[in-house]
């Protein structure tokens, strides 16, 4: 396995949050704090590690990614234009009326998709569902998942956990994006998830925590775990802020869901054009 | 005209989440035992004021929809009287075995709101648009469903229901619904209320329908035709001697609803003519399909809730007569 170096899989994550901004600035608005903090992951996985075929979406033998934290379907949509699985251009269809790009990622509209969701809470039953799939027919797949802080208080998330480590599927690969925010507040003020990595590792996971925005840190928590088969299922907690990557939203007291006005447009862009500059790379407008 | 109704179809005084924040505090302020559960979606009801200001009766319980329901219930076992909120799909479909069960079966008094029901919600796409929440709660006996058609309807059912046995289910919208009723107007379970007196045709709505009957009647009035208009309040318990009194009267019904009507408010109508006097009803609502993304007037012509609609199907139905 060739694993990507620092900057280029900088480079990929500048990229897929340029694709965010041009999706919800088109839609003059969305869940753009807990998109921006996944591009960093999403660069690695996609870069590094996801066997996919564009032109093949539905490939059987692909591996999986399904975000379970639904609202961030811009930040996959962001990650599989850049992979190729459809135009940029149809970034800025997001929450149009005419269905190509909904807001919470759809599988039946939208090419390299695996995962209908948005209700959440059922995600990681699914990767359960797709790794033990891989299990029974001895196919070489991995199935990411992607959960989130405030989400892990759905019952159904430590349903998942308790099957996932009794089936053994150590080709389940699940992030827990811990910006320790969700939309009432923070989660100790609404539901404290308490230590994560030791939650998970009490349900018989291997499980670690890394810098959510250290593609390095990121790529060889994942790699360690795609090379382990000790019979366990791996939870890489990133340790994200919410927005990151954008220090004008990071700021905003709640970033979950908001307006997006021209001028907040202007205000990230030129962040990310410095952002761009220091990378070697540009905006094209 | 009627003297219960000030509609215009303008802006409200006053949004329902605004409603809603008033009328809770009122009920806190007025008995300790009022409780308000929240599955993390306060913000979306601009209601974390309560939170703050009623730390020993507005709970958090976090994305916990199922868990919400039953610490509700155990709450009502021990003297309390809660409303829960969250979504309409996360306070029907996500938990009707704790809804169906611990609340209805158990015989609990429980207050359950659904926000965003159907188109209203909008931006969040089929995977938050439901359709079949009405269906779902008219099955559950002894229940009262009830699809809020305007802000003091909304405030009144949340205060007259307060001590209700069983099952209570208000879907709404959050904000944008229309002044219909004047402030005073009393509603009964199981009343439905007539807003406009016509012979030729009855358009039955509810929730955000009723409106858009309304304005249907006006256009049918310029074509000759006069249609009684029916809030019908709560869709469980039907009203059935208004249904009946409407078919004898008018001899054509049209429903109108922001729901499947396999299920819904057509659904009730239906199957309540159908045994006691068959008369031709045409059903204006969800045509048993999923939800997408779009702005309501977007929604509104997609799925065909428009007064348009019912105003062609009002004269397909009175055409029909014969
Ligand atoms: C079952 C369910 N309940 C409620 C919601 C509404 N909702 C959407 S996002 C969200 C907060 C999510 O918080 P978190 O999982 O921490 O996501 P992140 O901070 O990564 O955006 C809520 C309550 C939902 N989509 N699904
Ligand atoms: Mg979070």
């Amino acid at each position: 396995m060739r694993m990507s170096a620092r900057t280029q899989l900088e480079q990929t994550a500048w990229q897929i949050r340029l694709g965010i901004i041009r999706a919800i600035s088109s839609n003059h608005g969305g869940h753009i704090g807990g998109s921006l903090d996944l591009a960093e992951l999403m660069a690695v996985v996609y870069s590094d590690f996801m066997r996919v075929k564009t032109e093949e979406p539905r490939w059987a033998d692909r591996d999986f990614m399904i975000v379970s934290k639904g609202h961030a379907g811009p930040a996959l949509y962001a990650t599989l234009a850049l992979k190729g699985f459809f135009s940029s251009d149809r970034l800025e269809n997001l929450n149009k009326t005419n269905n190509l790009l909904p807001g919470h990622c759809d599988r039946n509209k939208v090419p390299g998709v695996d995962a209908t969701t948005g209700s959440l809470g059922q995600g990681l039953s699914l990767a359960c569902g797709a790794a033990l799939s891989a299990k029974i027919t001895g196919r070489d797949q991995r199935v990411f998942c992607v959960t989130g802080d405030g989400e892990s208080a759905e019952g159904q998330i430590w349903e998942a956990a308790q099957f996932a480590a009794h089936y053994k599927l150590d080709n389940l690969i699940a992030f827990l994006d811990w910006n320790k925010m969700q939309i009432d507040g923070t989660n100790d003020e609404v539901m404290a998830l308490g230590d994560p990595v030791a939650k998970y590792q009490a349900f018989g996971w291997d499980a670690c925590k890394v810098n959510g925005a250290d593609v390095l840190e990121i790529q060889e928590a994942v790699l360690r775990a795609v090379e382990t088969a000790d019979g366990k299922p791996a939870m890489i907690v990133l340790d994200t802020v919410k927005g990151q990557g954008a220090r004008c939203i990071m700021e905003m007291a709640n970033n979950h869901c908001i307006g997006f006005p021209d001028s907040l447009r202007e205000q990230v862009m030129a962040e990310l054009r410095e952002q761009g500059r220091v990378l070697g790379m540009e905006v094209e407008d | 005209m009627n003297r219960k109704i000030r509609y215009t179809g303008k802006k409200p005084e006053r949004e329902v989440f605004e409603i809603f924040n008033s009328t809770m505090r009122e009920l806190i302020e007025d008995d300790p035992h009022v409780i308000y559960l929240d599955a993390d979606l306060m913000g979306s009801l601009k209601t974390q004021e309560l939170w703050r200001a009623f730390p020993k009766n507005v709970f958090n319980t976090g994305i916990q929809e199922a868990n919400m329901i039953g610490v509700a219930c155990g709450m009502y076992l021990n003297g309390m009287k809660p409303y829960v909120h969250s979504f309409a799909p996360f306070t029907s479909r996500r938990v009707f075995d704790q809804v169906f069960l611990s609340i209805a079966y158990a015989e609990k008094s429980v207050r359950v709101i659904g926000s965003d029901a159907g188109i209203m919600a909008t931006h969040n796409g089929g995977t938050h648009m439901c359709f079949e929440d009405v269906a779902m709660m008219r099955t559950v006996p002894e229940a009262c469903v009830v699809d809020v058609s305007d802000p003091v309807m909304c405030a009144e059912f949340l205060k007259e229901t307060k001590e209700r046995p069983g099952l209570t289910f208000l879907r709404m919208p959050r904000r944008d619904l229309p002044d219909i009723y004047c402030p005073g107007t009393r509603f009964e379970e199981g009343k439905g209320m007539v807003l406009r007196e016509g012979g030729d045709v009855t358009l039955i709505g509810c929730g955000i329908m009723v409106a858009t009957c309304l304005q249907a009647a006006e256009a049918l009035r310029q074509e000759g035709i006069e249609a009684r208009v029916i809030d019908i309040v709560t869709i469980k318990p039907l009203d059935r001697e208004l249904v009946l009194e409407s078919a004898v009267k008018t001899g054509a019904v049209v429903t109108a609803e922001n729901a499947n009507v396999i299920g819904g408010l057509g659904s009730a109508v239906t199957e309540y003519l159908a045994m006691e006097r068959p008369t031709r009803v045409l059903r204006v609502g969800i045509e048993d399909t999923f939800g997408r993304v779009g702005v309501e007037s977007f929604l509104r012509e997609a799925y065909g809730l428009t007064a348009e609609h019912i105003a062609s199907e009002a004269k397909r139905a009175i055409a029909l007569k014969n």
